[in-house]
């Protein structure tokens, strides 16, 4: 039996309390509690273990950016403890069998549950629908399906997709991308790509896929995600959406909550990705569409890439950045620091919310007797400057240099401390 | 100055100096011995990354009227086209004793990349990078005008003050364009730019979409046509030839109710009978075929001045 008190940690609703875990489950919440070790949380806040919608792991295919090893150490010192991983792998995850081996590697991994999403085309192609059913059937579960990197913009096979996957519960998980409105885009659209002569990426080629796709939800009564929403007309189609009873939730990353399109000015392509950094309107839209609900999740699309693909001249350079190890400082800092919002909804966005939309049932869960212990401790008064080098096997580090929030403590998945005292354990759990 | 990326980094006093050793060079160009000894033993490199006869040569020459040693790399058949990166490839060629690189890239933005990443401490001239700027080609441009409105001979710190230029037809994808905005506001002059709504960059000022109007209404001192690539109708930036000729060419029948000491500009290549009428491309009032020989003027003064750091024109 292994037992551990968490004693006097701050819960998302404000009270103070010990969590004893037994066996990697909460066995008791209290005050005073005891066990073989008790270790004190004074100050920390306890929060459910984070749940990333969107990670890029790389594997199989690109070992040289991420590995599934990897990727879930930077996971857990973000204070993961499940990934979802997007399926722009080589091979590319739209089989059983892909599935089944990134499943397989996170479980070997022990660092955090990966969950595989499933490709919804065959080789991302856009053409022909991939195995879903036998993907959801595998070992693996699958129950997200998404061609990030590409977009469904065949309306007719994204119709079909979300018919087909409603049966099991499924959702495909959209990027929001109208190819012909985007061709050799390298940057938002706008006063900044005029002067800087990059070809722009206009905000109407995300909303105009947005709105499409709302009302092709609404025409089945299915279930809809959108990754990545990067502008305030695309928060207007979500809201108008979600007030007309669409089943669609929509997700943000950390990097579109807190950076702009100037930063291209530099021509350092580690600001490019895509879709791309827009403009402070932009960002304010996000912001408060985080706040009120209209954006369900924050989403890292952490896309590693090694250093040779972002050393080179901007339209070179692949489309990407990291975020893992910063989600939880950029979401203390719009939701918490800001004074909108509060600790509940921070918890919801990294974790409920995204365990909900992706139907995980051992994450996300309320901080209960009985529920697993995974469980992540936030220090929210330390100021923590980002090195450009973290727990990531790639470098294409956005925030290298800025001053942050928040610093993740412990991340304890499944009763095991992955990090502790600011620490990645040096092996996972097995 | 450490390298020329943008006119965007160039005051009025350091774009007037470059212009006054753009002059005196031009009276070396005209002398019977047209060579001076100031870049002998220094190397300077043609990067070009993407193919433009024209400027390249006019690099050349500049180069070798200053007597420095010149290699001309050009992409095609070359490591490039193996997979090689700019970085590589400009590490490369530096390691071999370079003074001064002179690049053209496709990538807008490729020049400054390679100035300020770390990659090399040479200096580096901007030969035009993708859709973003091609700094000596304003300057040419620039000094051509201060020719024409003050008069040859008469031209030593003087500005444009006051000077109305309007720049017609691709401005979204024109590098010329976006060098030459910048550096003739920098000498005061007003800058209006014509074209298709379709290829008028957003956020820039004075834009106008009617040729006519515009003209009518601006009574231009100078007008600079911008080459038309027929590729960009496959992108339905404009329906036909017919029609860009028609509503943004400048015919002769535009060319007679403009001012009758209007000065005509091309950078170049000209596509006759599109953008601009022969009879106008020939006539008294085109300046084109000096802008050509005045880019090998200004092309001097900037080597000259990147290079021989010891004796900078701005000290």
């Amino acid at each position: 039996m292994s037992d551990f008190v968490l004693a006097k940690a701050t819960l998302p609703d404000d009270r103070v309390v010990d969590i004893k875990v037994v066996d990697g489950l909460i066995a008791e919440i209290g005050n005073g509690l005891s066990a073989t070790e008790v270790i004190d949380c004074t100050g920390l806040r306890a929060l459910p273990g984070f749940v990333d919608l969107h990670t890029h792991l790389r594997e199989p295919g690109f070992e040289q950016s991420e590995t599934v090893l990897t990727g879930s150490q930077s996971a857990a010192v973000g204070g993961y403890t499940a990934v979802h991983a997007m399926a722009n792998t080589q091979p590319v995850a739209d089989n059983a069998a892909v599935v089944e081996q990134v499943f397989t590697l996170g479980q070997k991994a022990g660092y955090v549950d990966v969950f595989p999403i499933g490709a919804v085309t065959k080789n991302l192609d856009g053409t022909q629908l991939a195995e879903l059913g036998s993907m959801h059937a595998s070992s693996a579960a699958v129950k997200v399906f998404s061609d990030d990197g590409k977009c469904v913009s065949d309306p007719l096979l994204m119709r079909r997709a979300m018919q087909y996957v409603a049966a099991f519960d499924g959702v495909i998980a959209q990027h929001a991308q109208e190819p012909r409105l985007t061709e050799g885009a390298q940057m938002n659209a706008g006063e900044i790509s005029a002067k800087l002569g990059l070809a722009g990426w206009p905000a109407v080629a995300e909303e105009s896929i947005i709105a499409r796709d709302v009302l092709l939800a609404k025409s089945l009564d299915a279930r809809l995600h959108i990754c990545h929403l990067s502008t305030a007309g695309s928060v207007e189609i979500i809201r108008w959406a979600k007030s007309q009873g669409i089943k669609v939730t929509a997700e943000v990353t950390p990097h579109h909550l807190l950076l702009t399109d100037d930063l291209a000015e530099s021509y350092d392509p580690v600001y490019k990705v895509n879709p791309p950094l827009r403009t402070k309107v932009d960002v304010q839209a996000l912001r408060e569409a985080l706040v009120d609900g209209t954006i369900d999740i924050v989403a890292t699309d952490h896309a590693p890439h090694p250093s040779e693909a972002k050393d080179c001249e901007w339209a070179a350079a692949a489309f990407g950045m990291v975020g893992l190890e910063s989600a939880a400082s950029v979401a203390q800092l719009v939701l918490v620091d800001s004074g909108k919002s509060n600790w509940a909804r921070l918890a919801e966005v990294m974790s409920h919310a995204p365990a909900r939309i992706a139907g995980d049932e051992t994450h996300g869960r309320e901080i209960t007797v009985g529920e697993p212990a995974n469980l992540t401790l936030i220090d929210p008064s330390v100021s923590r400057a980002i090195e450009k080098q973290t727990s990531s096997k790639s470098q294409n580090n956005p925030y290298a240099g800025l001053h942050l929030p928040g610093a993740v403590k412990h991340t304890i998945f499944g009763g095991y401390f992955t990090v502790r005292d600011f620490e990645l354990a040096e092996q996972g759990r097995h | 100055m450490m390298h020329l990326l943008s006119t965007a980094d160039l005051n009025k006093d350091d774009a007037i100096s470059l212009l006054d050793l753009s002059d005196e060079m031009a009276g070396v160009n005209e002398r019977g011995l047209r060579k001076l000894p100031s870049l002998r033993g220094k190397t300077v490199v043609n990067l070009f990354f993407e193919d433009s006869t024209r400027t390249r040569v006019s690099f050349e020459i500049a180069a070798k009227r200053l007597s420095a040693d010149l290699i001309n790399f050009s992409a095609k058949g070359s490591s490039v086209s193996k997979g090689e990166s700019l970085k590589d490839t400009a590490q490369t060629l530096a390691a071999g004793g370079v003074d001064v690189f002179v690049i053209r890239h496709s990538a807008s933005g490729a020049a400054l990349s390679l100035a300020e990443r770390g990659w090399t401490d040479v200096p580096v001239v901007n030969a035009g990078d993708g859709t973003h700027e091609h700094p000596t080609q304003a300057l040419l441009d620039a000094m051509t005008m201060r020719e024409r409105l003050h008069g040859l001979g008469a031209t030593r710190g003087k500005d444009l003050s006051g000077v109305k230029v309007a720049i017609v037809g691709d401005i979204a994808h024109s590098r010329v364009a976006r060098s030459n905005i910048q550096l003739l506001k920098t000498l005061g002059a007003e800058v209006h730019l014509i074209g298709p709504a379709t290829l008028l960059p957003s956020g820039f000022d004075n834009t106008h979409t009617d040729l006519d109007e515009a003209l009518t209404k601006i009574k231009p001192d100078v007008v600079m046509m911008l080459r038309i690539q027929l590729e960009r109708m496959q992108s339905a930036f404009f329906p036909s030839a017919g029609e860009y000729s028609r509503f943004w060419g400048l015919t002769e029948e535009r060319f007679a109710r403009l001012s009758d000491d209007v000065v005509i500009m091309h950078p170049g290549p000209m596509n006759r009978g599109l953008e601009i009428a022969s009879l106008v491309a020939d006539s008294r009032n085109s300046a084109i075929v000096r802008q050509v020989a005045n880019g090998i003027s200004v092309r001097m003064a900037v080597l000259y001045n990147l290079v021989s750091q010891e004796r900078q024109i701005n000290e």
